[in-house]
């Protein structure tokens, strides 16, 4: 095995190398703040290495070449943030009853609106829930580092193949700003290459004619694809869950926490044991297939849950749904692209330990 | 409506007879759905036939839109993409970036090309992608039940103009054609039509033309067919054409905008 190599990057260039070492043979993009290096650095070194770049005319456009090329047969990623992702909900709703491989990245931003171009969390609904039209779901991947900027891109890649269907890296924008060590590790394309007989590359005799398409005119049909579409979302459920534990063992007390708020969770642990309490974290890596067995079943031995987005509280109610009242969740949240401090969210969890000490507590 | 589609032509006997013309190897057995009269059937059925003729069904790779004309794959026999409302062009582009060595083209009607994927067909041919775009003028909506389009003329009527567009409401009839003519990456820009036998001897040789130009790398290839919508224009297949050459022509006169040099 190849040692890989290491290197100081920003997360957006991070993630941009490891397409390029993933295989990815095209790119289709347009610039937006904070994501717009992945689109330079694919314009330099990805043609460089013989990627096909392509800066489209819009989001729409981007999304929709990702679809030809997807149905073309292609590895093929886009990458935006929040805006730009909105408008490509409906490209995407197309690639995922269409089941094209292909990864969707988000450097997501404050909103709603054009809001801020400092970091949020505010995507995860849309990301996790559908965000387009109709029962689909993406694979939804969340890193909280530059190592795992670039390190989730091969994984990504391989899912999409794997399930035909197409994954979202859901960043933020100091994910994609900030600048880490990464280790890319060794990977060769070609051995992770799968067939793909159902792809238009122009049909021979010898084959009935591939067609891409997302139509199905009778209703009975559309329910067919529909009920194909959630046997494959509870195969992913099935198998694609992943996570990470913190200081879970001897824990009364569980943060819940994803991407860059768990990093903050992480050092808000740390305090919290300094002073005495006994606090675990979950991060959620998988946001779908989302961990639900496990953070039910942590729950059971907890007296409180506090979940930590840089949002309104969005994947609190993804946790309510695990934990099913056996004790009080609890949300400390910032918005609109404002990042907490590790003190805090020490501080929220002081307060929960404050108010789930009392024996007669109610889920909040 | 799809089984209904795929269902084989009744088949009356032909012993003894000898075959003039019959059906191109690159035309699946299903029935048109199109509304009698309609342009749709016979570009459709041209197209297949210039494939079939060079050769290079094996080669060509289509892209559908959203309109009448969505279930192209179901007659087209070849490997084919159907792409969201207006954006077959992007499709079309990445499939042609994908499959350098490939044929492709993108069939689109008004709305499709000329309003929602307005800036999808701008760039594409200001990208000069080397592609063909077939585009179905019929300045009506034809699949949504008869709506104004982009290309409708001034004073007709519609389900969303019903006294008839005026200026005032709904601007100008867009003479999309005329603009991608004036863009560098488009080599080739012609109007033609499928009202009368020799008119769908033109656009076979249009569709000949642009396929030869692809393969030499020449830039986007345009056509505009100026078609009819009998139904949404609430006329017979006769009035329809008639309808269209004393009405459609003088706004989109039939000819070549810009040859490659
Ligand atoms: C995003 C989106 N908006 C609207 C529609 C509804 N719609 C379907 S076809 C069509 C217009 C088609 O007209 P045209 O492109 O002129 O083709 P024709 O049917 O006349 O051949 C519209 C508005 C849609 N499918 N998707
Ligand atoms: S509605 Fe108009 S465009 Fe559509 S099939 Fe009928 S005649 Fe053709």
């Amino acid at each position: 095995m190849t040692v890989g190599d290491v290197r100081l990057m920003k997360g957006n260039e991070a993630l941009a190398e490891a397409a390029i070492r993933a295989g990815c043979q095209a790119y289709f993009g347009y610039p937006i703040t904070p994501q717009s290096e992945v689109l330079e650095y694919l314009a330099d070194e990805g043609r460089k290495r013989g990627m096909i770049v392509l800066q489209a005319e819009s989001e729409v456009a981007s999304i929709n070449m990702v679809y030809g090329a997807a149905g073309a047969g292609a590895r093929v990623m886009t990458s935006s943030s929040s805006p730009g992702v909105s408008l490509m909900m409906e490209g995407i709703s197309y690639i995922a009853c269409a089941e094209l491989p292909c990864l969707i990245v988000n450097v997501s931003r404050g909103g709603p609106g054009l809001g801020t171009i400092q970091p949020s969390q505010g995507d995860y609904f849309q990301s996790v829930k559908g965000g387009g039209h109709g029962d689909y779901r993406l694979i939804v991947l969340a890193p909280s580092s530059v190592q795992e900027m670039a390190g989730f891109v091969y994984d990504a890649f391989d899912l999409a193949d794997r399930y035909r269907n197409p994954v979202m890296i859901l960043a933020d924008g100091a994910l994609g700003q900030m600048m880490e060590k990464v280790e890319f590790p060794a990977y060769d394309p070609a051995a992770h290459a799968v067939p793909k007989p159902w792809a238009t590359t122009g049909k021979p005799a010898s084959r009935p004619a591939n067609v891409i398409t997302s139509l199905h005119m009778l209703a009975e049909q559309m329910e067919e694809v529909n009920h194909k579409l959630q046997a494959k979302y509870r195969l992913i459920e099935e198998h694609e869950v992943r996570y990470e534990l913190l200081a879970t063992d001897d824990a009364d007390y569980l943060i819940v926490a994803f991407g860059l708020a768990a990093r903050i969770a992480h050092r808000a642990v740390q305090v919290a044991r300094a002073h005495g309490h006994r606090v675990g974290l979950i991060r959620p890596i998988t946001l779908f297939p989302y961990p639900h067995a496990i953070i039910r079943s942590l729950a059971e031995r907890m007296k409180g849950v506090l979940v930590v987005e840089m949002n309104a509280g969005q994947m609190v109610e993804d946790v309510r749904l695990a934990v099913e009242g056996r004790v009080p969740v609890k949300f400390y949240g910032r918005m609109g692209g404002v990042i907490p401090s590790p003190d805090e969210v020490a501080h929220a969890v002081e307060q929960m330990v404050g108010q789930t000490s009392d024996v007669s507590m109610e889920a909040h | 409506m799809t089984q209904e589609i795929l269902q084989d032509q009744d088949t009356a006997s032909f012993e003894g007879m000898e075959c003039v013309y019959e059906r191109p190897g690159t035309l699946s057995e299903a029935r048109f759905h199109y509304c009698p009269g309609c342009g749709h059937s016979v570009v459709h059925r041209v197209l297949m036939e210039v494939i079939e003729e060079m050769g290079i069904a094996e080669n060509t790779i289509g892209v559908a839109p959203v309109g009448c004309s969505v279930f192209a794959y179901h007659y087209m026999n070849i490997d084919m993409q159907e792409a969201a409302h207006g954006r077959a062009s992007a499709v079309a582009t990445a499939v042609k970036r994908i499959h350098p060595d490939k044929f492709v083209f993108s069939y689109q009607g008004d709305g499709d090309l000329a309003a929602i994927g307005t800036a999808e067909t701008i760039h594409t041919c200001n990208r000069g992608e080397n592609i063909l775009m077939v585009f179905i003028n019929n300045a009506i909506y034809g699949m949504t039940g008869g709506q104004m389009a982009p290309t409708s003329l001034m004073g007709m009527k519609t389900s969303t103009s019903p006294a008839g567009r005026t200026q005032e409401t709904a601007g100008f009839p867009l003479k999309i054609a005329d603009m991608v003519a004036l863009l560098p990456g488009v080599s080739y820009v012609t109007r033609q039509s499928v009202h009368t036998p020799n008119a769908v001897r033109q656009l076979k040789k249009a569709l000949t033309k642009s396929f030869g130009w692809q393969k030499e790398g020449r830039g986007t290839c345009f056509i505009e067919v100026v078609s009819n919508c009998p139904s949404g224009w609430k006329m017979t297949p006769i009035q329809a054409n008639k309808w269209l050459v004393d009405n459609m022509f003088p706004m989109y006169p039939p000819g070549d905008l810009k040859v490659p040099a």
